[in-house]
Formats: structure tokens, sequence, C-alpha cells
């Protein structure tokens, strides 16, 4: 608990703390779409970005400069409220989920130790899911005030794919739930210190990442912006900064869902750590980093490999296939978890 | 409580406000918006749109819709459930089971009556 003379102490830590997160999420994102162009470039045997910059390290600056320097065209019978409000929302929600996320265990600065984590939250995994899944609202908000075709039928395409794919994300999530028996954050990862939950939960860790895929609209669930049929889905009608807003968005869940992966089922920030006690509270930091890159690898390694699912073929799985085994993966749990504390 | 969620708060005001700023800021490096028909009719690959792009679409999206609430509320059921199943014990489980017994048979019904297939 905090006394009434540090209150502000903690306000300049927590503000510092936002301010850092923010700021590294946004670099890292730009750096993402860097990889994603490089790595898609060399499956494809291509060479990517290579002019601006050395080996094209520039090239997310210059995108972010030309979105600013774009004209910002809005549509004449688009819902003019919604329209702005859309955008807004879809970047707002996909960076809030971050701030529950523990990215190392502490650092002590000038004798305060200060929680690598923006808050721990005691529901935190509830907040993760309630504050993703409203994430629909900017998608499906954006393809209908949009007032024209592609958006509507992008919009509604992906409100039906991500409602779909959650049930079996949030039962996937119970299973670990099942084992951990708190959802704060910070409690599932110290709870792996002896065996990494993917040992325990390879089927639930399986469900959890097929149903992250299809949430953040990635291939080859990415129907609600298939270019060859919809030409960019929900954002067709977006120009300039508003559409950057939804390219940033849809990155930042890319990483969010990234790091519950790592903290639900990889250990989160656990890893050897040694060496003087700086070193000590900022190699956690490092191992996490380290774990959420491999994740956001292999996602774009998917995008380079597979083809992307028919629309009935996507719907089937998520509700025939994704589903049924996803409940009967919480039921399996659950009877193992009462089988051994009997 | 505000030493848990008073940080969540922070975090919103600033991550909301970041493109507000930049939004207003970008307004004084971009060019005008200078609209021509061409450029304010809704995009359909250069084709000028015969109707009002809010016509009927399929049923199927309700009915999706209306699924998605009863699993999800299912769901939320659980997650309370699991975080204090260890302390339930046995009842905990048989209960669940019951609920869950009931559950898979509305899944059965509607798999059968073909709302999961998508025509």
């Amino acid at each position: 608990m905090a006394t009434h003379s540090d209150l502000p102490l903690l306000l300049l830590m927590t503000l510092a703390k936002v301010v850092v997160v923010l700021g590294v999420l946004l670099t890292a994102i730009a750096y993402i779409v860097w990889m994603e162009r490089k790595v898609v470039a060399h499956i494809q045997s291509r060479w990517g970005p290579y002019l601006v910059g050395p080996h094209g390290l520039l090239q997310p600056l210059a995108d972010a400069l030309k979105f600013l320097f774009k004209e910002d065209i809005v549509p004449d019978e688009v819902d003019r409220p919604i329209f702005w409000l859309a955008p807004l929302l879809a970047f707002t929600l996909a960076f809030l989920s971050i701030s529950v996320i523990p990215f190392g265990e502490s650092i002590t600065i000038a004798g305060h130790t200060i929680p690598l984590q923006i808050t721990d939250l005691n529901v935190g995994l509830l907040f993760v899911l309630a504050v993703t899944s409203l994430g629909v609202y900017g998608v499906a908000l954006a393809g209908w005030s949009s007032n024209s075709k592609f958006p509507l039928f992008g919009g509604l395409r992906s409100s039906a794919q991500l409602i779909s794919y959650e049930l079996s994300l949030g039962l996937a999530v119970v299973s670990v739930v099942l084992i951990a028996g708190s959802l704060s954050l910070r409690e599932i990862v110290e709870q792996q210190r002896g065996l990494w939950n993917i040992c325990k939960q390879p089927l639930g860790f399986l469900l959890y990442f097929t149903a992250a895929v299809a949430e953040t609209n990635r291939t080859p669930f990415d129907l609600p912006e298939a270019e060859a049929e919809l030409v960019g889905g929900y954002h067709t009608e977006y120009s300039s900064f508003k559409f950057a807003m939804f390219f940033m968005a849809e990155y930042a869940n890319m990483v969010t869902v990234s790091c519950l992966a790592t903290s639900l089922f990889f250990g989160g920030w656990l890893g050897p750590v040694f060496g003087p006690p700086l070193v000590r509270s900022l190699l956690p930091v490092l191992w996490f980093a380290l774990k959420v890159l491999a994740f956001l690898f292999v996602y774009i390694w998917i995008r380079g490999t597979l083809p992307r699912f028919r629309y009935d073929q996507l719907m089937g799985f998520g509700w025939r296939v994704m589903l049924p085994v996803a409940l009967l993966n919480v039921l399996g749990t659950s009877l193992i978890v009462a089988w051994r504390s009997v | 409580m505000l030493d848990q969620y008073g940080p969540i708060l922070i975090f919103f005001v600033i991550a909301a406000a970041f493109p507000i700023v930049v939004l207003w800021l970008a307004r004084f490096v971009r060019p005008r918006f200078n609209p021509t028909p061409e450029k304010v009719m809704p995009y359909e690959c250069g084709i000028t749109p015969e109707s009002d792009a809010r016509g009927r679409y399929t049923v199927r999206f309700y009915i999706i819709a209306i699924l998605f609430v009863i699993f999800d509320v299912e769901t939320v059921y659980l997650i309370p459930w699991a975080v204090q199943y260890q302390v339930l014990g046995l009842f905990g489980l048989v209960e669940m089971l019951v609920f869950l017994g009931i559950l898979v048979v509305g899944y059965i019904w509607i798999w059968k009556r073909g709302a999961l297939e998508w025509v």
C-alpha cells in the first residue's frame, strides 16, 4: 500500500514506465514490420527493403514520415464520427492490453524496487481477454462506417472470425488457469519455475497459438483483408495516418498475443540469470524479449509458408474442430489435476 | 484498488492521446484535403458504385453471433471455476461436468441442425 508521502513518486514511476513501454512498443512495431518484409522477401528469394539505410534499416522511419505527409481522404458517404472513432478505438485497445504483461522480475534503482510490469492486476489474464475482445469493435465499426462494399464485407467477416476463434482462445487459457489457480500473469509465470507450462499443456498451446493467429487476422486466417478478393478489407477507405493506426494496432495485437503466449506457456521472463545485480535484473527482460521475438518470427514464417483458408473452411475449423478439442482439453486437464490432488 | 487500476488509467489516457496528437500535428504537414468526385467515391476498383453498400447479407453472421454469446458466457463461467478448482475439489469437478454436459447436448443439436455449416 502506498502511503501519502510517496504517492507522487509512485505516480512518476508509473508515468515513466508507461512512456518507456509505449516507446519501446512503437519502435518494436516499426521494426517488426521491417523484419516481416525482410523475412518474407528472403523466403521468396528477394532482397526486401534495401535502399533506405543499410539493409533498409531506416525504412520504417521513411514509412512513418510518408504516412504523415499523405493527404487524408474522407469519402463522402461515411459516418464521420464513427469513421474517426474506429481507428482510435483499434489503436488504443491494442496497446492497452500490454499494460498487465510482466516483462521482467523487478529492478532496484536508488533503493526503490520497481516491478517490471506496469501493473500487476490480480485478474490480469481476464483483463487481457476482455480488452482484446473489445478490439473487434474497431474492425466492425470501421467496416460499417465506411459505407462501401469491400470494407463492409471485410468488417463482417472479421467480426465473425474474431468471435469464433475467441472461444477456443478463452478455453485454451482456462486450462492454464486450472493448473495455475490464478489469473495474475505474474503468479502464472512464477509457477513455471520448475517446468514450463508448454510441457503440461502441449495441446493447449497449439490451440492457443492457432486461435491467436486467427484473432490477429494473420495468414492463413487473413480473410478479413484478403487482398485478392477484398482489396484491403475493413480499412479500404482509410488513408494517411488513420490507416497507419489500424496497421500499428494489428502489429500491437501480434505483440500482445506473443507476450501472452510467452507468459502462459513458455515461462515468461524465466531463464538463467547471473552476474552483478543490474545484469541480474535486466537478463529476464532479455529472455522475455527473445521469446516474444521467436514467436513473431514464427508468425512471419507461417505467413511465408501457408496459403489462405477458404471462408467456409475457416468457420468450420473454428466451430467443429477447435471448439470441441478445446473443450476436451479443459475436461482432460481438470481430470488430471483432480487425479493428482487426490 | 487505485494502485492496481490507476496505472491502467494512465496508460489508457496516454495511449488514446498519442494518435489524436499525431493526427492533429500531421494537419500541419500533410497536403490540404482536396476533394474531387472520384476521390470521395466509395472504392470499388474504379467502377462507379451501383447501389448503397448496406444491402442485405447472409443470416449466418447472426447465427454465429448468437452461438458466440452462448459459448462465451460458458467460457466466462469456466474462468472463476478454474481459479478455485483446487479448492472446490470433487464437488467442483462434478458440478462442471453437469454444466458442460448440458452444453454439449446443445452443441450436438446445433451441429445436427446444420448451424455450423457455412454454405
